[in-house]
């Protein structure tokens, strides 16, 4: 018993050291010393104190697109939609960062509420054609992703083109005031973390405490009972995704604002896919959320030091997230080979 | 084939479904397996049959000690089980669901299943239209399906549990003719699980009786009903008389109501429900019933005609004003239609009332649930999920989340699977709510049910509603004629 309890325990961190092993093997055949390789990541991720930001500041911009997931999950939602929602929330915020002239706290304020704004819409959107047009969040959710890519391209190559000629790569950089206050020369926005952290507990009270929550809880499990049961599901699942756009949306606004200075052609970089994986990897527990997504962050940063320090490409981080993903999958949730100490339903008389 | 359960323990939380049950089964008999709901029976059948494993305990097979890792392994021992609800693929055609369970070659060789499926349904007497889908057969008839099913798999043991729920009269003699000649004539062993008395009385040569969990008595039958029900209950419930009502103001009415769906339309139906009174819908399955039931719910928009509730015109209203309004509706599938597998009690309890604070009080909310649990008789805690409760159980948690006070009641087949006891308490429970005015309308395969529940009866068959009779002046013979379409 006591070996089966700590499986259960130690299962999220399986698929990690199975993916590590794979990778190892991956890297000794190419043949260079995965001890190497790793360390090599590690001090990239948290060699010192920029790099630590750096994980850290690309971290925010995930936490807050997997918080929003998390909404969307529990109301049986495959917000897919999550990384044109975070991408909307880069536009509009470039729009303000651009387009006015005032003080800083007036510019971040406008610019943060623009961003949850353009996000909810682009998340609302997905909703309203689930529930009035009948087509599923996962088809409008990638659709609205490409239009969101090509909306981003077209105003980088047309209207918001820099003064010195298009190079196709971004806008110009945005005034100062525009920005998140960064701490030295990171990229890392202390207020980006109270932004996070704020999100997060929302998420935890709404989710556990409040009667909405509740009422996702039951829509993701039963649509039709919780219909049944007097819950409106077509309110609540455009309230959902209403509020994980604007979370995602506010990560965009993180990205344009603090990680870069403006607005790039992939601002996301695939923020939000990875966003649905954490939650997925995390098997939806809240509290696993912020860590599997600080995984994520550290690998994906480590990764590019290992590029200058060895020989191997950048995208071995990739690799290493991609393979824990499919090892996650493989093992599945602990039922399907028969560790499972939650019994089944449907089991009793 | 002999099989011996010897001590078979299965624990559900604080739930001791099985405690320690022992059991024999000979070859060529037919056992009752007799108690009341959340006896266990199920849960030591499931078990059985390889559907879960026990905690403890040991199946022996002709003396040899058997696991099952799944029902096919037990099949493969020559153990099957008819489920309560037929684990069917409902979009499939027969052949190809009765392939599914087999095959185990490449191809599909469906020409030479339907020859054995046809030969074998003519030898049971079974009626199947090998060509339809499986969604368009009844429930009946999709038992006959999963039967053939098992005796094609090998089963030597067949566990049909609860068989007659829901099936028409007709499909059930035929049932308990094939089950007599699988037993007499090939020497199957039949477990008939079961809380109706007279099913076990007609079919069975023994009957096990268990109660909480445990083994409580045995019995050759057919003996007195009075021996098993003691056995089942330690004392004889006596039915309560219906109680009298005082006819209050129409709460709903109908006027020339035609609802349709692709399958079935009902045309021009008429009735008045009043306050306080309990009006039955009686009926094969699919007759047109639920149909009525559901557009009286605003789940099914009427095509012609008039619905008023409480005075006002109802068309067009959804099922949440309804609900607002007053009417409450609660439907046959318990966890598809009504309970969310995977939340709690206290959450259901949290769930259906009408009013709601923006932040849960759950020490309230736990301590609503502790009372209902108590007033309904709920086997089970605020933090036990749905679907981890009994049939039964289940059944009692969808009463116990009806609102007070409410005007209209419309509700499927309200004690299905209930045992006595069981359904006297919710009709108990039911009736007491006459008193402030609450009109009932229900539907109900069982004939006695509606009789005896029921204050006035309307009958449909195929669609079309009967004149509307008198319970008190009614018999289950004039009902059977009205539902074979007579007049």
């Amino acid at each position: 018993m006591n070996v089966r309890r700590g499986i259960v325990i130690a299962w999220p961190v399986l698929p990690i050291v199975g993916a590590l092993a794979f990778t190892s093997i991956l890297l000794m055949s190419f043949g260079s010393s995965p001890i190497e390789s790793f360390q090599a990541m590690y001090q990239g991720a948290f060699g010192d104190r920029s790099k630590t930001l750096s994980v850290l500041a690309f971290w925010i911009p995930l936490m807050l697109s997997s918080t929003g997931l998390l909404v969307t999950f529990t109301a049986g939602l495959w917000n897919i939609g999550v990384e044109g929602q975070i991408v909307m929330g880069a536009i509009a915020a470039s729009w303000i960062a651009l387009r006015v002239n005032a003080p800083a706290p007036v510019m971040i304020a406008l610019e943060v509420m623009m961003a949850m704004a353009a996000g909810a819409l682009w998340g609302g959107l997905s909703a309203i054609l689930k529930t009035r047009g009948r087509v599923h969040e996962i088809f409008s959710g990638l659709a609205l992703n490409n239009l969101a890519i090509i909306l981003t391209n077209y105003l980088i190559s047309g209207p918001w083109q820099p003064p010195e000629g298009g190079t196709f790569r971004g806008t110009q950089p945005f005034q100062a005031a525009a920005l998140l206050p960064r701490l030295g020369e990171s990229r890392f926005s202390p207020l980006s973390l109270v932004f996070t952290i704020v999100a997060f507990a929302l998420v935890v009270i709404a989710l556990r405490g409040t009667f909405w929550g509740l009422k996702l809880k039951a829509l993701g499990k039963n649509l039709r009972s919780a219909f049944l049961l007097g819950v409106s599901s077509e309110r609540e699942a455009i309230l959902a995704m209403l509020f994980c756009g604007a979370l995602a949306g506010l990560g965009g606004a993180v990205r344009v604002l603090s990680w870069f200075d403006s607005l790039r052609q992939s601002i996301s970089g695939g923020i939000g896919f990875l966003a649905l994986l954490v939650v997925m990897l995390a098997s939806f527990r809240i509290f696993w959320v912020p860590l599997v997504a600080f995984f994520f962050s550290a690998v994906l940063n480590g990764s590019i030091t290992l590029q200058l320090r060895t020989q191997l490409h950048s995208s071995l981080g990739g690799i290493l997230t991609g393979v824990m993903v499919l090892f996650v999958l493989l093992f599945g949730d602990l039922q399907k080979i028969g560790l499972g100490l939650r019994k089944k339903p449907h089991e009793q008389q | 084939m002999h099989i011996e359960l010897r001590q078979i323990r299965k624990y559900f939380g604080p739930v001791k479904a099985n405690d320690g049950i022992s059991l024999t089964f000979e070859s060529g008999r037919i056992y009752g397996l007799l108690g009341e709901n959340g006896a266990g029976k199920s849960t030591l059948m499931k078990i059985l049959s390889g559907y879960q494993p026990p905690d403890d305990g040991e199946i022996l097979i002709d003396g040899q000690p058997q696991r099952f890792a799944s029902p096919a392994e037990a099949l493969g021992s020559g153990i099957g089980m008819l489920y309560q609800d037929p684990l069917d693929f409902p979009p499939f055609r027969i052949g190809e669901n009765y392939l599914l369970g087999r095959n185990k070659r490449l191809f599909l060789n469906l020409k030479a299943a339907h020859r054995e499926l046809s030969e074998l349904s003519r030898r049971y007497g079974f009626s199947l239209d090998l060509q339809s889908n499986i969604d368009n057969l009844s429930l009946g008839e999709r038992q006959q399906l999963e039967l053939v099913r098992l005796l094609v798999g090998g089963a030597q043991l067949l566990i049909l549990d609860e068989p007659t729920t829901g099936i028409s009269a007709e499909q059930k003699d035929v049932l308990f003719e094939s089950i007599l000649r699988l037993a007499r004539e090939e020497g199957k062993t039949v477990i008939l699980v079961s809380h109706k008395l007279d099913e076990v009385q007609e079919l069975c040569g023994h009957a096990y009786v268990l109660q909480r969990g445990v083994f409580v008595g045995e019995a050759s039958v057919p003996c007195l009903n009075e021996t098993l029900v003691e056995m089942m209950f330690d004392q004889v419930p006596d039915r309560r008389e219906r109680s009298p009502y005082a006819l209050g103001e129409p709460v709903l009415e109908l006027k020339d109501l035609t609802v349709s769906t692709y399958r079935l339309s009902v045309e021009n139906v008429n009735l008045q429900v009043c306050a306080g009174e309990v009006f039955g819908l009686a009926g094969l399955e699919g007759s047109g019933q639920r149909l009525v039931l559901q557009a009286c719910a605003g789940l099914l928009k009427p095509e012609q005609g008039k619905i008023s509730f409480d005075g006002h015109d109802v068309r067009g209203w959804g099922y949440h004003r309804l609900q607002r309004a007053g009417m409450a509706y609660v439907a046959a599938g318990r966890l598809e239609e009504g309970l969310v597998a995977g939340l709690t009690l206290s959450e259901h309890v949290i769930l259906a009332q009408p009013e709601h604070s923006f932040l849960v009080d759950w020490t309230s909310a736990r301590k609503k649930t502790e009372a209902r649990i108590e007033k309904y008789r709920i086997v089970g805690i605020p933090d036990t999920t749905a679907d981890a409760l009994s049939g039964g159980n289940q059944q009692r948690l969808l009463f116990a989340l009806l609102n007070d006070p409410l005007k209209l009641i419309l509700l499927e087949h309200p004690t299905r699977g209930l045992d006595i006891r069981s359904s006297d308490w919710i009709w108990e429970l039911l009736y007491r709510r006459r008193a402030d005015g609450t009109a009932i309308l229900f539907m109900s395969a069982d004939l006695d049910e509606v009789i005896e529940r029921s204050d006035r009866i309307a009958v449909f068959s195929g669609g079309k509603m009967s004149r509307i009779v008198d319970a008190r002046q009614t018999s289950v013979d004039e009902l059977g004629h009205l539902i074979g379409g007579q007049v």
